[in-house]
């Protein structure tokens, strides 16, 4: 394995920010290559940050993909140790409700005993016991150990560990062509927002662009075909359960909801759309209607729940037939060599998968590249725990009480893990709350601004929460806005940047703009609007401005 | 992860009223704490916004929930009448990790102390009074030395029913029913023999409630909720029992009502439904059947003339009740009265007599004092007893119960 030449050449380059890609990264970094990863816009932009952040025990596809299942609960378990600060061990329910067939849920529980997955039978008592939130007409329930997982931490984490082992992460750069000599890819070329274009070269490229990736295959001139399957979820204003609930039957519309963090998500829908259709995640009315109307069926408190916003995002499930919705297409890995598949050397694919089984998605493609590099280091992603898991310290409550800590502080140890000592919150102004919704302080701002590279409202936003709690950044947008005014000295650029993050905040907002959620939204718009006059500025001009949304 | 979220209160949140919040912030306006405490989060972040992340994790459940007075303010100011008080006075008894100390118990069991007290006076009194006995108290219970502590009387105020009055009542044609609260009956017995003696002439024969207990609400301020509940249920028992006979029962303390009222089905979800409507304070009770027609005021002493200051307890003002006391005392010809902006006293039930809290309560209370002292009245009037104990504390002002001034105002 040669080393490469410069600055603009690489062992590896990995296309695609979000889990998939950034798993490569990290792995490849571990195993002491010289990574570069270009993503379009930011890291989880694409499905990472469009799913239910669920931890999936495998239940759901033990009756269809037993192989995946088992897959899912084996990946399951090491989540749990190496990404400890991203799970929360909620453990989930397969509710049966009146009219479901029980005789399903018998074939459930023995498909998912037979995946290695610990799935009991409980009675209904117990499940209401455990879970007050269910439908309380329930027939039936199958304890399974699903949890939940952020997977704006997880990426950030896998992000953060393969810097830390010299990998360069180039975002809101989009790929533009995929340079070849012969019959092999060599590099390619990157163009910013601008339109500026840069070189890159390395022997070996791993297409993980997730749906995009059709696209990025084609640039190498070999066909993928994907199938866009399209999911909507809603986000509640709060937790109503404490526990995943999952419908026991088989996979449909509206029949998960998850607990995350301090919201809780519903859905989802799965409709094929066009690859044309690809960077639209705008959620109509009817996938709203449908998702509400099977979602009080499990909770039947969501009727009256509070939903902060909607949102899509596509499947990157490979074609494998002319299924309809995509609901029976494999959640299995498919890892293409593509000299093998097309005999096109240092191309390789890693895209279907899940998110649960990312790792091992990164492992197999990592194993790929190592082949083709000739370099025999070995996986260890499996046991090293990631920047924020590291074994620490418990937090002892006897301790708390002697030295109490800010409910800011909880908040973002929650967010951060282990590198919650990397806030700095001593003083009092340290610890004023820039959101005050998720509580998020002027010290992880500041973390979030040196440490992660937030640059605009929306990275951010996915480091930190900010503006993501019940007022959709009423309070906190402007004021993030004007600490990165005065710590870069370009208040322009980030009075633009106002404008696009509260117009992406809108969009979620106004497929479920109703009640409480549509006089919030009335309330945000006079703040900004009447009182710091943000409709009086002019919009902000693509050229110059981080154009990270769609 | 802990399931401690799950217990008998958890039922009344059902309504997920917080979500009703607009993040408009107009509660921590205002906020009397917040005004004066920066470590006080202010009643929207230790409310609706900090409810959402104590349903994931109790863990997120702090002290500084504790320096919230309970005043209800921030409830009063909400435009989307989020039970923002609720919320919070709910998750410091759901989550409360420390067992309550002696302190504590001994504040809140104003029945069981004004038992022993009131057998004992006047030497409790002078116990209390005695410097060593402040210095005590400070030390070791954290109790604020600085704090005159309410003075037990001779006679309770049932005894002195008993032998003074429980006969002629049924003389009367009409009855209602009395609940004294146990300042009136341990503490200050003014109020309830003036409140018997106003009854009396306006043709009310007054019946006690049997076997009456506090209403608990020192026992949820003090972190016990199981004893505010058994205090509840008991006293809900013995209201329902009474009113089959007496249907009206009134009341001379702006608190026991408001709790008896309010905070029984909000903080403790109790049914009270069949209750809550029965209670009213006696100063509502006398303005409305004047209002309608129903009650003529007697005549007035003809010299009589009284300058007065208002002050609309906290939780008058959550009642919405002040209205009734000042028109009422309105009414009394030569009463001059003065609306004092409404602010909180800062002494919120038994929080100001805590050695932490005696300096911010005074803060809290500081703006009030002045407006008392520009007032030049004769008399501050309230409704609230540990507001007066407060007022004349920190202004030397004589406090008296809107009900004693109507009484001295009546002519024998």
């Amino acid at each position: 394995m040669s080393n490469p030449r410069n600055n603009n050449s690489f062992h590896v380059i990995v296309i695609g920010g979000g889990i998939t890609g950034t798993g490569v990264a990290r792995d490849c970094a571990l195993r002491g290559l010289k990574v570069l990863l270009i993503e379009r816009y930011d890291i989880t932009h694409g499905a990472t940050g469009r799913n239910h952040g669920l931890m999936h025990s495998g239940a759901r596809y033990a009756v269809s993909d037993p192989a995946n299942a088992a897959e899912c609960m084996a990946e399951n378990l090491i989540l749990r140790r190496i990404a400890r600060h991203c799970v929360e061990e909620t453990d989930g329910l397969f509710i049966s409700l009146p009219g479901d067939d029980l005789n399903y849920q018998h074939r459930f529980a023995d498909a998912c005993v037979g995946a290695g997955i610990n799935a009991e039978i409980i009675s209904t008592r117990e499940a209401i016991a455990l879970e007050p939130a269910v439908n309380p007409n329930l027939i039936g329930a199958v304890r399974v150990p699903d949890a939940a997982i952020d997977p704006f931490r997880l990426t950030l984490a896998n992000v953060l560990d393969a810097e830390a082992h010299g990998a360069t992460i180039l975002t809101h750069h989009a790929v533009t062509r995929i340079l070849t000599s012969g019959s092999a890819t060599v590099g390619v070329v990157a163009t910013d927002e601008n339109g500026n274009r840069a070189e890159f070269h390395a022997p070996v490229i791993v297409n993980a662009a997730g749906i995009w990736g059709q696209h990025i295959a084609q640039l190498a001139g070999v066909t993928l075909n994907m199938f866009p399957a399209r999911g909507a979820l809603l986000i509640f204003g709060h937790r109503v359960n404490n526990m995943v609930i999952n419908r026991c039957r088989k996979p449909s519309n509206g029949d998960i909801l998850v607990p995350d963090d301090i919201v809780c998500v519903l859905g989802t829908t799965s409709d094929r759309v066009p690859l044309t259709e690809i960077d639209n995640t705008h959620v109509t009315n009817h996938e709203v209607d449908l998702l509400l109307s099977e979602g009080v069926k499990l909770v039947p408190r969501l009727a009256s729940t509070r939903i902060l916003r909607a949102y899509a995002g596509i499947r990157p499930l490979v074609a494998a037939d002319s299924a309809a919705t995509g609901r029976d297409i494999s959640r299995g890995i498919v890892c293409i060599d593509h000299a093998l598949r097309d005999g096109l050397e240092g191309f390789i694919t890693i895209t279907g998968g899940k998110m649960m089984t990312y790792r091992l998605m990164a492992q197999q493609a990592t194993d790929l590249v190592c082949k083709k590099l000739g370099s025999k280091a070995r996986c260890t992603t499996a046991d090293t725990p990631l920047p924020g898991s590291e074994p620490g310290p418990e937090t002892n409550e006897e301790d708390e009480l002697l030295q109490p800590v800010s409910f800011a502080h909880r908040a973002a140890e929650g967010r951060h893990g282990s590198r919650i000592d990397m806030i700095h919150d001593e003083r009092p102004e340290q610890r004023a709350l820039v959101c005050e919704c998720e509580h998020v302080s002027t010290a992880e701002v500041d973390y979030a601004i040196s440490q992660l590279r937030a640059s605009s409202l929306a990275r951010l936003r996915r480091r930190t929460r900010l503006g993501m709690g019940t007022c959709q950044g009423k309070m906190c947008a402007c004021r993030a806005a004007a600490m990165m005014a005065q710590r870069d000295g370009k208040p322009e650029q980030h009075i633009a940047d106002l404008n696009t993050f509260l117009s992406e905040r809108w969009k979620g907002i106004r497929p479920v703009a109703w009640g409480a959620t549509l006089s919030e939204a009335q309330l945000s718009a006079l703040t900004y609007q009447a009182l710091c006059g943000t409709n009086l500025i002019s919009s902000p001009t693509p050229s110059t401005l981080p154009q990270n949304e769609v | 992860m802990s399931k401690a979220t799950h217990n008998f209160f958890i039922s009344s949140i059902s309504d997920n009223n917080f979500e009703q919040c607009l993040k408009c912030s107009i509660c921590t306006v205002y906020c009397p704490v917040s005004a004066v405490e920066p470590l006080f989060p202010g009643p929207k972040q230790a409310g609706p916004d900090g409810e959402r992340y104590r349903l994931k994790n109790p863990r997120f459940t702090d002290d500084s929930l504790k320096l919230c007075l309970n005043c209800k303010r921030c409830e009063v100011a909400c435009p989307h009448d989020v039970r923002i008080g609720d919320i919070i006075q709910r998750a410091r008894l759901q989550n409360s990790k420390h067992k309550p100390g002696i302190r504590a118990r001994l504040l809140a069991s104003t029945d069981l102390v004004g038992k022993i007290a009131t057998r004992l006076t006047p030497a409790f009194n002078t116990i209390l009074s005695l410097k060593t006995t402040k210095e005590y108290k400070h030390r070791m219970l954290g109790i604020d030395r600085h704090f005159a502590f309410p003075t037990y009387a001779r006679v309770t105020f049932e005894k002195w029913f008993e032998k003074n009055a429980a006969k002629k009542q049924s003389g009367f044609s009409q009855q209602v029913a009395y609940f004294h609260g146990c300042h009136v009956n341990y503490n200050d017995t003014a109020p309830g023999i003036a409140f018997v003696n106003v009854m009396n002439k306006l043709g009310f024969g007054v019946t006690l409630i049997n076997d009456e207990k506090c209403c608990g609400n020192p026992f949820m301020a003090n972190g016990m909720p199981q004893k505010a509940l058994k205090l509840a249920f008991h006293n809900l028992n013995q209201l329902r029992l009474t009113s089959q006979q007496v249907p009206i029962v009134l009341t001379t303390s702006s608190t026991c009502t408001f709790t008896i009222r309010d905070e029984y089905n909000f903080v403790l979800g109790l049914d009270n439904h069949d209750v809550r409507d029965k209670i009213s304070l006696a100063t509502r009770f006398i303005y409305k059947k004047i209002e309608d027609g129903e009650l003529i005021l007697p005549p007035v002493k003809p010299d009589f003339k009284l300058r007065i200051a208002y002050h609309s307890a906290c939780h008058m003002e959550k009642l919405g009740w002040s209205f009734y006391s000042s028109s009422l005392l309105r009414m009394i010809p030569g009463v001059q009265l003065i609306m004092l902006d409404s602010l909180c006293c800062g002494m919120a039930g038994t929080y100001g007599f805590k050695t932490e809290n005696y300096r911010r309560s005074l803060k809290i209370g500081e703006p009030l004092f002045q407006a008392i002292r520009e007032a030049e009245a004769d008399v501050v009037v309230t409704d609230c007893e540990m507001c007066k104990q407060q007022i004349e504390a920190a202004t030397g002002a004589r406090v008296l119960h809107p009900i004693e001034v109507l009484a001295m105002a009546l002519d024998d």
